[in-house]
């Protein structure tokens, strides 16, 4: 497992909070890693943390967005939960609007949202 | 040989002064921009002698060879006393064009008299008059500079009252929040309010954002820019974005402008709005009893 994200499985679903000091190797491993998780443990949702994020960039914007094209193929939904205001700011700027991705406040909001699904 | 364009002019400046102020007063009142509603005699009075004195300073140490700048240090009580009393005309209703007629104006007693020295010698006089009319046309367009400098300095004091008139992000019900948009949208306000909304989300965890357009104006494409982007924002925050407000008018706007909202909701009025709000958090609004 990526050491600089923790991956839980909860309620067929895996969380994953990625950590402030991110790097662009590091978030491709948690790609590579998360992948082949949704396929092992069939799981019907993934839910990105980004609340520890205080500046992403395109690069961080894309690894997101195909994290959450992936697992759609996969068959699970995406929800990235706890986005900062600067970094939504940010990801508008740069036109980076994660339609394949869904959004919740906090976890538990997306917990809720993935039961009533 | 005159000895140079502006001999004359500071002759008859230095013989006639308390005469050209009489007569420029004169002609003031014949070009209908004296404005006695305005201002007092005495005062009109004390406004023309400063300014001919400051005049007639200017001329004598800063026109040299013919040519002049009213940015030169010479000019410096002139363009003192120019600003001080068109600021002071301006505040007291003159229009610009008043104000310029009214520096003009001192070009008849002075072409008059000019006329009279220099009978002899019409090419002196021709050259003179061009100096002089040169001159005051410079001022003229000065005092011109200075109400717009004036004109500048409100709107960009009101530009900024505005910005500080808060946009308040009113929190509605329970993780439901509005904010009320009035006037228009550009760049700079629309990220202020994008930020401050933002942050209001997160403080509140709130789940619905009504965006109520009710007080905008007029929705063109760079507004309508900005409200989709700060609807894209919110969505990237975890909040569903309702945008509200939007008038039959606007709709036609946007429809003939080619904006697409895309995912976006929109509602025509903040009531509805605000009932599929309620509705998304699990609330309704029910009569309690017959009335």
């Amino acid at each position: 497992m990526s050491g600089i994200a923790s991956i839980h499985l909860v309620e067929n679903a895996l969380l994953v909070s990625i950590q402030d000091d991110v790097n662009d190797t590091e978030i491709l491993e948690l790609q590579d890693t998360l992948s082949s998780r949704i396929a092992e443990d069939n799981v019907r949702g993934v839910v990105i943390d980004i609340s520890a994020l205080e500046i992403v960039d395109t690069f961080v914007g894309r690894v997101i967005a195909q994290l959450a094209g992936i697992s759609k193929l996969l068959d699970a939904e995406t929800f990235v939960v706890g986005m900062r205001p600067a970094v939504a700011m940010t990801l508008v700027e740069l036109g980076m609007y994660l339609p394949e991705a869904q959004t919740a406040l906090n976890l538990s909001h997306a917990l809720s949202l993935l039961r009533s699904e | 040989m005159p000895q140079s364009d502006t001999a004359t002019i500071l002759k008859i400046l230095e013989t006639d002064f308390n005469a050209i102020i009489e007569e420029w007063a004169g002609s003031q009142i014949e070009e209908g921009v004296k404005r006695s509603d305005l201002f007092s005699d005495k005062e009109n009075r004390a406004q023309n002698t400063e300014l001919l004195k400051s005049f007639s300073k200017g001329i004598r140490a800063g026109v040299v060879d013919g040519e002049f700048d009213l940015k030169d240090p010479a000019w410096e009580d002139l363009r003192a006393s120019l600003t001080d009393i068109t600021k002071e005309r301006v505040k007291r209703g003159v229009t610009p064009t008043e104000m310029a007629t009214f520096i003009l104006a001192i070009k008849a007693p002075m072409f008059e008299r000019m006329k009279g020295e220099l009978a002899d010698s019409p090419t002196a006089l021709v050259n003179e008059i061009l100096m002089l009319s040169r001159l005051i046309d410079a001022f003229s367009i000065f005092t011109n500079e200075v109400f717009i400098v004036e004109r500048e300095q409100i709107i960009e004091r009101q530009r900024l009252e505005m910005m500080e008139l808060s946009t308040p992000v009113v929190e509605l019900w329970d993780k439901v929040l509005t904010l009320p948009l009035i006037g228009t949208l550009d760049s700079a306000r629309a990220q202020e309010v994008m930020e401050n909304l933002l942050e209001t989300i997160m403080q509140r965890q709130a789940r619905v954002v009504i965006v109520d357009i009710t007080g905008v104006g007029t929705v063109d494409t760079q507004v309508a820019q900005h409200l989709l982007r700060t609807a894209a924002a919110v969505r990237l925050m975890g909040a569903d974005c309702i945008i509200s407000g939007i008038s039959p008018t606007i709709a036609q706007t946007m429809v003939q402008l080619g904006i697409d909202v895309g995912a976006v909701s929109t509602r025509s009025s903040i009531r509805t709005a605000l009932a599929d709000a309620l509705k998304t958090m699990g609330y309704e609004i029910a009569r309690i009893k017959d009335r």
